[in-house]
């Protein structure tokens, strides 16, 4: 059995220790490029959304490296991520493309639903498995700890790129990592290198909160680099969403001490209840963000994704209540980036203007 | 001899320049077309520029518009601006309380909306270009008449015709069926600008607070139907500035007369006489194959652009 899995942004590090650690044989897929998009939209239904095209060109450019079973993720809520598995694996099955996949979601009905799933994939006894599942953990913090460094210091150096070469050196060094000790090294050693590169600015020009569907917001090749076009213009990119918090919010229910969304808290009364996908979160960030002084946020969504279009449709009200801009972008299969730039540069020309109008 | 701020807009139908002393008082204006080709629409709307007041002495150059990237190493610009900054300051310029810019160009249209001169928010067309430039173009010349005609003929109507607005291959074959039943043209025309409104107000607009005043620009604002229809459906009368066609090209003046340079960095006018070429290539280096373009002078490599990671874009200075 030699299985892979989609991309979305770093996840592979981490889905690829904690497979490994099953005794598994895994292909991880090229990254995602121009190309998995185009040949993931040639076989995927018009309708669908972005996440389930890159996925599906995923599983076939994995397919040419020799991986024969997927691990996808599932849902149970009324995003459509619920029916990806099954349609890809449809699609699949119609192009002859021969794999086998098994989706891991929460329970329906039962906890066995998962137990099982894990109990046929394991190759090794559940000590290892553990051993291997904790190694991916902390690789998931190791890697969500340096971004957090990256999206700070991005606005800050004084040639654009630089903190970037250093953060893709240290993915590659966590992959191969193989203990927390390593791991504490890598991320020590690459910080103290990243705080010690020429700065143009001691402070950000301004402050950013990025919300919105998960995917769109951690994948940076289908969000055409966002981050770092925002980082480049001396924008300090913050977020909420980062995977080791979400494995903690949806594996572990929030029992590590890690920050989280606290959408039932804060969404009310714009929006009361959960809509699928992350929908209340954006509201929620959106709220948190406007009390940490932000100056704006950039809402981000596949076309036509549900949760976020409910979300998208209260924020006028948010907008207005907490007086902080925030902009909707939707993202499709277009590349043309000079669309997003244009509006990316007139949000940060908005916000300034404001700030200085505020200030002076 | 005079000092004179430059401001080049290359869009993508137009390419138009303005020249000015003090703000007040535009000393030229030249509104081109593209033809898809800037590199020569900046060179003959430079040249322009020079026939109209000799060689004057430059003290700062802004640009703006889609092509801004490569009007600025061309030019050695001192400011570069998205459209939407440089539409937003040149309409507050004209009208210091404006509310509301509406925008239509040949490829696209904006809204912004201002509070007490500052810009609080904003939308392009993000999926649809039927109230554009282009697509009144093309049924201008579908039907025969000139653009010119286009905005006195819709005024003539008495009855305009409702036409789908949501989408212009359907408002085509909405305006085709009407005229065969045998309306008349002018009711059609005018019908069609009402179409376009409804849908830039719902594409565009969609629910944003659209207050008085409203400054109407872009080269759509030549067409008094669109004026009509647009007084009509927001009960405002819309504001037609006098340079509306070139107030992208203004607006990029002023930001760079407001950057307060000591020495503008602009590369002379001699460049309209130089050489410059542009060619794009794919990249092999992944399988993202960007397609990276290169910008000469000469032989020598001005900058290039179009690469993800960096390797082309940073291997030039700029």
């Amino acid at each position: 059995m030699k299985v892979t899995f989609p991309h979305m942004g770093n996840v592979w590090v981490i889905l690829k220790t904690f497979l490994a650690g099953m005794g598994l044989e895994v292909i991880v897929p090229p990254p995602c490029t121009r190309r998995t998009l185009e040949i993931g939209v040639r076989q995927a239904p018009e309708s669908a959304c972005l996440p389930l095209k890159v996925n599906l060109g995923n599983f076939l450019e994995a397919k040419s490296l020799g991986a024969d079973t997927i691990v996808m993720a599932g849902g149970v809520g009324p995003c459509r991520i619920g029916y990806y598995a099954q349609i890809q694996r449809e699609i699949l099955q119609d192009m002859g493309c021969d794999y086998e996949m098994i989706v891991l979601e929460p329970p329906d009905v039962h906890l066995s639903e998962v137990w099982d799933k894990l109990k046929y994939l394991k190759r090794r006894p559940w000590r290892k498995v553990l051993q291997g599942f904790i190694l991916a953990w902390y690789k998931a913090c190791a890697v969500d700890a340096l971004e957090q460094e990256v999206m700070a210091l991005r606005p800050l150096e004084a040639k654009p790129g630089l903190v970037d070469a250093l953060y893709r050196k240290a993915i590659l060094q966590i992959d191969a990592a193989g203990s927390k000790r390593q791991l504490r090294k890598i991320v020590r050693e690459t910080v103290a290198e990243m705080v010690a590169l020429p700065r143009q600015r001691e402070y950000p020009i301004l402050r950013i909160g990025v919300v919105g569907e998960i995917y769109t917001v951690l994948e940076p090749m289908v969000n055409l680099n966002l981050e770092k076009r925002l980082g480049a213009m001396g924008v300090e990119v913050v977020r909420k969403l980062f995977i080791s918090r979400w494995i903690n919010d949806n594996l572990f229910k929030g029992i590590l001490p890690l920050p989280s969304h606290h959408a039932e808290k804060l969404a009310p009364p714009f929006l009361n209840h959960f809509v699928g996908g992350h929908g209340w979160e954006s509201v929620g960030d959106t709220v948190a963000f406007a009390r940490q002084g932000l100056d704006g946020v950039i809402q981000l969504a596949p076309l036509t994704c549900m949760p976020e279009i409910v979300a998208h449709s209260v924020m006028p009200a948010v907008q207005q209540a907490t007086g902080l801009p925030v902009m909707t972008i939707y993202l499709d299969e277009q590349t043309g980036e000079a669309g997003l730039q244009t509006r990316l540069e007139a949000f940060f020309d908005m916000l300034q203007w404001q700030k200085g109008k505020r200030t002076g | 001899m005079k000092k004179i701020y430059l401001g080049i807009d290359v869009g993508s139908v137009s390419t138009n320049l303005i020249a000015f002393a003090s703000p007040e008082e535009m000393l030229a204006s030249v509104y081109l077309r593209t033809y898809g080709q800037p590199i020569q629409a900046i060179q003959e709307g430079l040249k322009q520029i020079v026939t109209l007041l000799g060689k004057a002495e430059v003290a700062g150059v802004g640009v703006t518009g889609s092509g801004r990237a490569l009007a600025a190493v061309m030019t050695g610009a001192d400011v570069v601006k998205n459209e939407i900054t440089a539409h937003a300051v040149a309409a507050s310029f004209v009208v210091p309380d404006v509310q509301t810019v509406v925008e239509i160009g040949g490829q696209d249209s904006k809204l912004i909306i201002l509070r007490q001169g500052v810009v609080t928010d904003f939308a392009m067309n993000t999926v649809c270009a039927a109230g554009t430039g282009s697509f009144l173009d093309q049924q201008a010349a579908r039907i025969g008449i000139s653009i010119e005609e286009f905005g006195p003929q819709a005024l003539k109507a008495k009855n305009p015709v409702r036409i789908a607005g949501r989408c212009a291959v359907f408002a085509e074959s909405d305006m085709i069926h009407k005229q065969q039943q045998g309306h008349s043209l002018e009711d059609i025309l005018a019908g069609l600008c009402e179409a376009l409104v409804r849908n830039y107000l719902n594409n565009v607009g969609k629910g944003k607070e659209i207050l008085a005043p409203v400054v109407f620009q872009g080269g759509v604002a030549a067409n008094a139907g669109m004026c009509q229809a647009f007084n009509r459906a927001l009960n405002i009368e819309v504001i037609v500035p006098k340079q509306y066609n070139v107030m992208g090209a203004f607006g990029a003046a002023l930001l760079a007369r407001e950057a307060k340079l000591e020495s503008s960095s602009f590369r002379g006018f001699e460049l309209i006489d130089r050489h410059f070429s542009s060619n794009g290539f794919d990249c092999q280096g992944c399988a993202n194959r960007c397609e990276v373009v290169e910008f000469r002078e000469g032989e020598r490599v001005l900058a290039r652009w179009g690469d993800r990671c960096g390797k082309w874009s940073n291997a030039v200075a700029v």
